[in-house]
């Protein structure tokens, strides 16, 4: 079976990154085909009514660091696109004590004193100096990177390019930023504060999505990628979008379309048709063959080479870097329908509470002690969860009433030793309903429903390799000149026509669609577009 | 000494901050709790409510009170029928805007009209020998307006009635037991919905609302949220975006309906049968062309805003409490074409918006103007387009509801 339809362009996986990149090449003129494999849109950003009128967040379930040029370029807002502000940050305590974050910032003084009065300015500190070295980095996340092996005139170039923004970049902000890249969020955060909860609620952001504790070497630079995103002006900040993440991945999808796109459900691709070394179309798994002059594989890396390609087209540097790429998904998603708001004893039955992230990580040592257990191959006993009851704010999500919770769960390791998790993954969420019950004494008695999203879910499910929810960690030696791999860090692949658009390129995961736009503008570029 | 709204007790108790404002003599709350921009969130994607009792309002009775209506509005009162409401103005006789407000039509003969001011006397010595009665009764009601997607699921538990309420209609209900009027109107531009009562019942309709409202995500919001969710409507705001004619200064501090952007509110007004204050002058100003103004929705350009202020060194602010002063705006050739009256950013638009006056040949949809900010202490001109008013207003907004809970 055949078509003889012919695209400009056919992008492989209808995730996020995926769309938006189809929405700029469709924008700019090109026929556009997006292949999705499932019988939705959205990737990992999907969301799911698994029970009559609760809507889960399968696996992504918040918004900070799409880019607001994106927003603006596609006309999303034209589209549905609504961010939903969080309005506080819940950290509950052993203790029984908590630390509630607001929208003010003298109450949010107050409300860190009561735990640390030291701590209470040194909170503006960090925060400003942590905005100076988000600032002096944006441009290098808003473009593509160097080439760090191109040594041609033009690649030379970029190299001094970004050595003179380097340059210009203030010492002690330089240094600060180098500190982040390198070290731990332990130290990093052990310089400003002494507040347990204080330090558990920040240094949790250092470990999202890596399989690092916040006291490992590298756990700086997550700290710094989940700070880079803001909402509505404010850097670090997040929100829900309407209708949970996968409302947004609609939008986009509506997007897309609106600007010329084709979006094909059910379509599972095999592998790039090449010639010569060069892409031609793409065959599908039902054996149908579509032919297009650009070829852009919005998977992660793994399948975008080695499974898409034949490895033996290509060099072999690129293939051992591809080897060596860590994925190593450490993350799990345990979401719950609700027949009520859990209650936390020593606030009574403020609700309120609940309008933003829930953060179970009283302390930077009980997420270390969490990581111990993944180091050796298990899960934690006492996970680091990431809570969102996003029904709180969007009565869209549940029943009046009635709520979902959505717990984004670390440590879970796709590798497990002496077990698998088709026998673990009732443990795992056990593990998590446990934990929540000793915060929320009778949580238990509340649950409705419970997913479970194990990492060889997100796998099957979402595609991504071991469950990694950003294509690849986020690891200094696999980023920016490194992302995927060195020389191929600029969406280019060493097939003409054939390019990468996913997570696993620069600037990474975490719903940015930044690889979908930069990999768009080198399409664009090397078509004289 | 402020006046207590009916609702007090309730408001006072909901008020979390310990902060209060004033507007028209009464205690009023600017925000309930310490982020006013979820108040603003509620309104658009849940809902709110907001306690509007201060609001002047005025009874006016009488076998002539349409045709005095008639020649006092500028809008024709004529086409305002039985259980129908009107957003309406009334001029001076030189065609100058007074005030606005919102005219509802219980019968032939029985009107309530809103203001943001005092206009007893204004009114009374207009009456000349029509037979009608006009007596203020601001204090006789108390008024709650709840907006926003969700209003309509939470009203329609209270008065099944009001899923046939089309835009702008009004029909007495019951909450429980208690009388009210239930009208589809607000200062929103959303879905939404204000609630009349007898001001003795307004805790209980309070109880009411906020019981069947909570499950929905109902919360009540102040006067900051209001007045962002207003401009993103389009919706004037007296003292801010004009003048009282009758007491400004000069005729800078004048506008007409045609500069404030409300021409389409004089449709039929060649028709001579019904004179009413400021008809000649407005025909004049339309048949000369001489209005000076019109008063337009400006959208920022989010890419030169975020140029100009990362040229400066500085994070692009998104504030999105109301500016309320002037701001200029330029043509290309840097010459001051008109100037904004209420600016903010808006969440639901991702934009930094205005509303402003320009001049009229500028007021075309799409032109490009410059607005003024002032960024490191220095005068900056940011691009920005004009657009029209409103530019927030969702389908909803209008939309039958046909008696489903949305």
């Amino acid at each position: 079976m055949s078509t003889t339809r012919e695209y400009d362009a056919i992008v492989i996986g209808g995730g996020h990154n995926g769309l938006v990149n189809a929405a700029y090449l469709a924008k700019a003129g090109l026929r556009t085909l997006i292949l999705e494999r499932r019988h939705l849109v959205g990737g990992a950003a999907i969301t799911e009514e698994l029970r009559p009128g609760f809507k889960f967040t399968t696996f992504s379930y918040a918004l900070s660091l799409l880019r607001p040029d994106i927003v603006h370029e596609l006309d999303l807002v034209k589209h549905g696109f609504m961010p939903l502000l969080m309005p506080s940050t819940f950290c509950p305590m052993e203790n029984g004590d908590a630390l509630v974050m607001g929208q003010d910032r003298d109450e949010n003084i107050k409300e860190i004193a009561r735990h640390s009065k030291h701590d209470a300015d040194a909170y503006d500190q960090y925060s400003h100096d942590v905005e100076m070295v988000v600032r002096a980095v944006k441009p290098l996340f808003d473009n593509a990177p160097p080439n760090i092996v191109d040594r041609s005139p033009e690649g030379l170039a970029e190299l001094a390019e970004l050595a003179k923004h380097l340059g210009g970049i203030e010492s002690g902000v330089l240094h600060n930023l180098v500190r982040l890249l390198t070290g731990s969020a332990a130290d990093f955060l052990d310089d400003y504060f002494e507040s347990d909860i204080l330090k558990g609620w920040l240094s949790a952001s250092g470990i999202i999505g890596t399989k690092v504790g916040p006291m490992s070497q590298g756990s700086g630079l997550v700290l710094l990628f989940h700070s880079m995103g803001e909402h509505d002006g404010h850097l670090g900040s997040w929100a829900f979008h309407k209708g949970g993440n996968g409302g947004f991945t609609q939008v986009l999808a509506r997007a897309a379309q609106a600007l010329g796109a084709e979006i094909k459900l059910g379509a599972e691709v095999e592998r790039v048709i090449t010639s010569n070394g060069k892409a031609t179309g793409v065959a599908l798994v039902d054996g149908t063959e579509l032919s297009a002059k650009v070829v852009v594989s919005a998977a992660d890396p793994r399948r975008t080479f080695t499974k898409f390609l034949d490895q033996r087209e290509l060099p072999t540097d690129l293939v051992d870097s591809l080897r060596r790429y860590r994925y190593q998904g450490t993350s799990s998603k345990v979401n719950f329908a609700l027949d009520a708001l859990p209650k936390y004893p020593s606030l009574g039955d403020r609700s309120d509470i609940f309008r933003g992230f829930t953060n179970i990580a009283p302390t930077m040592e009980y997420l270390e002690r969490a990581f111990d257990e993944a180091k050796y191959g298990w899960y934690s006993t006492r996970p680091y969860i990431d809570g969102a009851i996003q029904s709180t704010i969007d009565p869209d999500m549940a029943p009046p009433g009635k709520h979902v919770m959505s717990c984004f769960v670390h440590y879970t390791p796709y590798h497990l030793k002496g077990s698998d998790w088709a026998t673990e993954r009732e443990n795992m969420a056990d593990n998590v309903q446990d934990t929540l019950e000793s915060f929320f004494p009778g949580f238990s008695d509340l649950v409705l429903q419970r997913e479970i999203v194990t990492p060889l879910d997100i796998e099957t499910v979402a595609g991504l390799p071991e469950g990694n929810i950003f294509h690849g960690e986020f690891l200094a030696p696999q980023m920016y000149f490194f992302r995927p791999a060195p020389g191929w860090n600029q969406y280019r692949t060493p097939i003409d026509g054939y390019y990468q658009c996913g997570s696993g390129t620069h600037p990474g995961g975490c719903v940015s669609g930044g690889p979908g736009k930069l990999a768009s503008q080198r399409i664009l570029a090397d078509l004289q577009l | 000494m402020l006046s207590q709204s009916p609702f007090h007790a309730r408001v006072a108790a909901a008020n979390e901050t310990s902060l209060w404002s004033h507007w028209a003599g009464h205690l009023v709350v600017d925000k309930y709790q310490m982020s006013e921009k979820w108040e603003y969130v509620a309104i658009r994607n849940a809902a709110g409510a907001f306690d509007s009792s201060p609001l002047y309002k005025y009874r006016i009775i009488g076998p002539d009170a349409e045709r005095f209506l008639g020649g006092v509005l500028a809008r024709d009162i004529r086409t305002c029928l039985p259980g129908q409401a009107q957003y309406t103005i009334w001029c001076d006789d030189r065609g100058y805007v007074n005030e606005d407000g919102v005219v509802f039509r219980y019968s032939s003969d029985d009107f309530l009209l809103t203001a943001a001011e005092p206009n007893l006397s204004y009114f009374q010595q207009l009456i000349g020998h029509d037979r009608v009665e006009i007596s203020e009764v601001t204090e006789d009601f108390g008024s709650l307006a709840v907006q926003g997607p969700r209003s309509h699921a939470i009203l329609a538990q209270l008065a099944p009635g009001v899923s046939s309420l089309g835009y702008f209609e009004h029909a007495p209900a019951k909450i429980g037991k208690l009388p009210v009027t239930i009208s589809r109107s607000g200062y929103t531009g959303d879905l939404g919905y204000e609630i009349f009562c007898d001001a003795g019942d307004a805790n209980d309709v309070w109880d009411a609302v906020f019981d069947a409202g909570q499950p929905h995500g109902l919360i009540p919001f102040g006067q900051t949220a209001l007045l962002m969710a207003r401009i993103e409507a389009g919706l004037l705001l007296i003292h801010v975006d004009f003048d009282v004619s009758r007491l400004a200064e000069n005729d800078e501090h004048r506008s007409t309906p045609i500069e404030l952007g409300l021409a389409w509110m004089l449709r039929g007004i060649e028709d001579d049968t019904r004179p009413f204050i400021g008809r000649r002058a407005i025909l004049r100003e339309r048949a000369e062309g001489t209005s000076r103004w019109k008063m337009v929705g400006l959208k920022v350009d989010p890419f030169d805003y975020a140029t100009k202020y990362t040229a400066a060194g500085m994070v692009p602010p998104k504030d999105h409490t109301p500016v309320h002063e002037d701001m200029m705006v330029y043509d290309g050739d840097a010459q001051r074409v008109g100037y904004a009256t209420s600016f903010m950013y808006s969440p639901v638009l991702q934009r930094h918006i205005a509303l402003a006056r320009v001049r009229p040949e500028l007021a075309t949809p799409g032109t490009l103007v410059n607005l003024e900010f002032t960024i490191n202490h220095r005068y900056v001109q940011v691009g920005a387009e004009v657009v029209r008013n409103p530019m927030f207003a969702p389908p909803r907004k209008n939309a039958p509801m046909n008696g489903e809970g949305q």
